[in-house]
């Protein structure tokens, strides 16, 4: 194999020196390509246009969203749940892979655990925006009242508002503590206030063997604890709906279902953020051609478990004795939103075959595409579960199948992604989205497997 | 006696973990062990091992946090149940244990993540302050630092051995 050829086979060179690695990260922070700016412009712009369509139907109330009896959950609490799932991948990445020694993570986990924590911001958001009346949250929140409205501790709706602000302040607090490190360099080498900014996040870290050491285990007994958490964080979100006598929804598969596809979306996110960051950056020698690979690899590998668990829904519906719930599924196929189903299935199941060649692998292009229709795919499975089961539920006289959301809906959706686009562009200006000590360690493990095999 | 501190900047492991073996087989009779600290921008257990055995008592902080966490959590969840959250329940129990371990489970992880957080900061002793410290901005680029500590004729043969394993530089300093 020649040298090029051979270079381009790697995760990442060893000879590339640390000093270098520093460099070349601490200049994203200060001269990122005139894309960052189009990106963060274009998300504050989706941004507004959702904060718009909120204000509104804030003045003008929720029927505005076109929201009735029957369909009263709609594209909120679909995208909702697509939020969480997105949230998966950050705990993929940095968790498990790092638990199984992994290290071809190293160089894309940071941005990864980013994309945890503003996917779990969004979703929050949808909680609130969902009540329309916004103010209302209070209603959930358990604290001793005179109101007499206490929250259900049996509901799986408040196990969810505990899992979720678990998962969100535990991963908050995974990614500033993998960030330390990090921050220091930044410190070492910023002027003005992003000096005085990096020394406070830094908390004086000065790579002491005795810091190293405990960091060592401390994100290790962190990581132990993210991965039980983001298992059981959208296994609750299941239960929301599998544990309601809804027909199509009270299925035993749901929790692993919703966790597959979790980890589906995410790492189908990750691919496209990938792409974006490795241009917008210059991270081309740090985010490589072989790590993408292997994230496109994981990502069939899961896409293949989502469409496994996918057909045992439909199986256990189609041979079980529910009838009701027969009909919700022949419903889905043939009546008025079946278009989005059969496009849900193939985006979801069918795409994701593409990934099988190594040639459009190596196609950042198709990769891009690839990776947001596969996206939209996960988007649709999670509005082909809420809505059709809400127009067409047990009794006839309750059925609705000319619902259709409003521009108000679409229009707060498509904010969510601005919201998320902002906040996480913002992020990688202000914190480095590659991990450098972790990107050192890499290049110097392989460095020593390349001159000493055996030992390695 | 007057106490110092040295710092000396290597190029690579390999020569810190060096300079290190000479510094302990010295056996300076002055010099405390635990005041020899290792700096540098990545860890590195097989030359943190030079140094010996050193605690690292973090996994009881987390195993402190994570009970704490689940007993308070279950507890104040079945205390608020019993009394200010009582709803009726038709013959059901008031505090129903499946659903209440949910969310005992949840409140085990969310103690054992911040204590455990909390324990990292103790034990590594974050926050600090750099500037009342011996410190290069190398260490946080691509240079191993070693810093030792102890009375003034100790450092000079400490310095000796630094020369002896090329040390790219020295800093110094008298401990007030």
């Amino acid at each position: 194999m020649n040298p090029i050829t051979q270079a381009k086979e790697k995760d990442i060179l060893e000879d590339i020196a640390w000093a270098q690695i520093n460099r070349d990260v601490l200049a994203s922070l200060e001269q990122p390509r005139g894309t960052y700016w189009a990106l963060f412009l274009g998300a504050l712009c989706m941004f507004l246009v959702g904060v718009a369509c909120e204000a509104y139907q804030y003045d003008r109330g929720l029927g505005v969203s076109g929201m009735n009896n029957p369909d009263v959950w709609g594209l909120y609490i679909a995208t909702f749940i697509f939020w969480i799932g997105m949230s998966h991948s950050g705990t993929l990445l940095s968790a498990i892979l790092h638990i199984i020694h992994a290290d071809w993570r190293k160089p894309i986990y940071r941005f990864a655990e980013a994309m945890t924590t503003f996917s779990l911001m969004t979703a929050g958001l949808f909680v609130a925006v969902h009540l329309g009346r916004i103010w209302e949250i209070y209603y959930a929140l358990p604290y001793p009242n005179e109101r007499w409205a206490w929250p259900n501790f049996q509901s799986p709706l408040l196990w969810d508002a505990m899992a979720i602000f678990t998962y969100l302040s535990s991963s908050i607090l995974f990614l500033y503590v993998g960030a330390i490190p990090d921050f220091a360099i930044c410190r070492d080498n910023a002027t003005g206030w992003r000096k005085t900014f990096y020394d406070k996040l830094s908390l004086g870290w000065m790579g002491t063997d005795r810091q190293w050491r405990n960091f060592r285990v401390a994100y290790l007994v962190i990581a132990c604890f993210l991965i039980p958490l983001a298992v059981s964080v959208h296994s609750i979100v299941a239960s929301d709906f599998a544990m309601s006598q809804q027909p199509g929804w009270h299925i035993t598969s749901f929790p692993p279902y919703f966790v597959a596809g979790a980890l589906y979306s995410g790492c189908a996110a990750i691919i496209t953020l990938f792409i974006m960051l490795r241009y917008t950056f210059r991270f081309e020698e740090y985010m490589t051609m072989p790590i993408l690979d292997k994230t496109a690899r994981l990502t069939f590998a899961i896409a293949m478990v989502w469409t496994y668990l996918n057909l045992i829904e439909y199986s256990t519906v189609w041979y079980g004795a529910d009838e009701v719930a027969k009909q919700t599924l022949i419903n889905r196929a043939t009546g008025p939103y079946a278009g989005y189903w059969w496009a849900m299935n193939f985006l979801g199941s069918v795409v994701p075959f593409t990934l099988i060649f190594k040639k459009l692998r190596s196609n950042l292009t198709v990769m891009m595409i690839v990776s947001l229709l596969l996206n939209l795919g996960m988007w649709l499975e999670r509005w082909m579960i809420v809505t059709p089961t809400f127009s067409h539920g047990f009794y006839p006289w309750t059925w609705d199948h000319t619902f259709f959301p409003t521009w108000v809906q679409w229009g707060i959706v498509f904010g969510s992604f601005g919201w998320f686009g902002m906040l996480f562009m913002l992020f990688c200006k202000l914190v480095p989205s590659v991990s450098m000590y972790e990107v050192k360690e890499m290049v110097y493990h392989r460095k020593l497997a390349k001159i000493h095999p055996r030992e390695a | 006696m007057t106490t110092k501190r040295i710092l000396g900047l290597f190029n690579d492991f390999d020569q810190a973990s060096a300079a290190l073996r000479d510094l302990r087989e010295a056996n300076l009779p002055a010099l405390d062990w635990n005041d020899v600290t290792i700096k540098s921008p990545i860890e590195h257990p097989d030359v943190e091992s030079v140094l010996g055995v050193r605690s690292i008592p973090i996994r009881y902080y987390t195993l402190v946090g994570a009970l704490l966490g689940g007993s308070l959590g279950f507890l104040g969840i079945a205390t608020s149940q019993g009394n200010f959250f009582s709803q009726l329940k038709g013959g059901k129990p008031i505090i129903p244990f499946p659903p209440d371990f949910v969310l005992t489970y949840e409140m085990l992880i969310l103690g054992g993540v911040y204590i455990t957080v909390l324990g990292f900061l103790i034990c590594a002793g974050l926050p600090h302050r750099v500037k009342g410290d011996l410190y290069h901005v190398a260490v946080s680029e691509d240079q191993v630092g070693v810093m030792v500590r102890s009375d003034a004729h100790s450092i000079t043969e400490v310095r000796r051995i630094f020369e002896s394993h090329k040390v790219l530089s020295m800093q110094e300093e008298v401990c007030t």
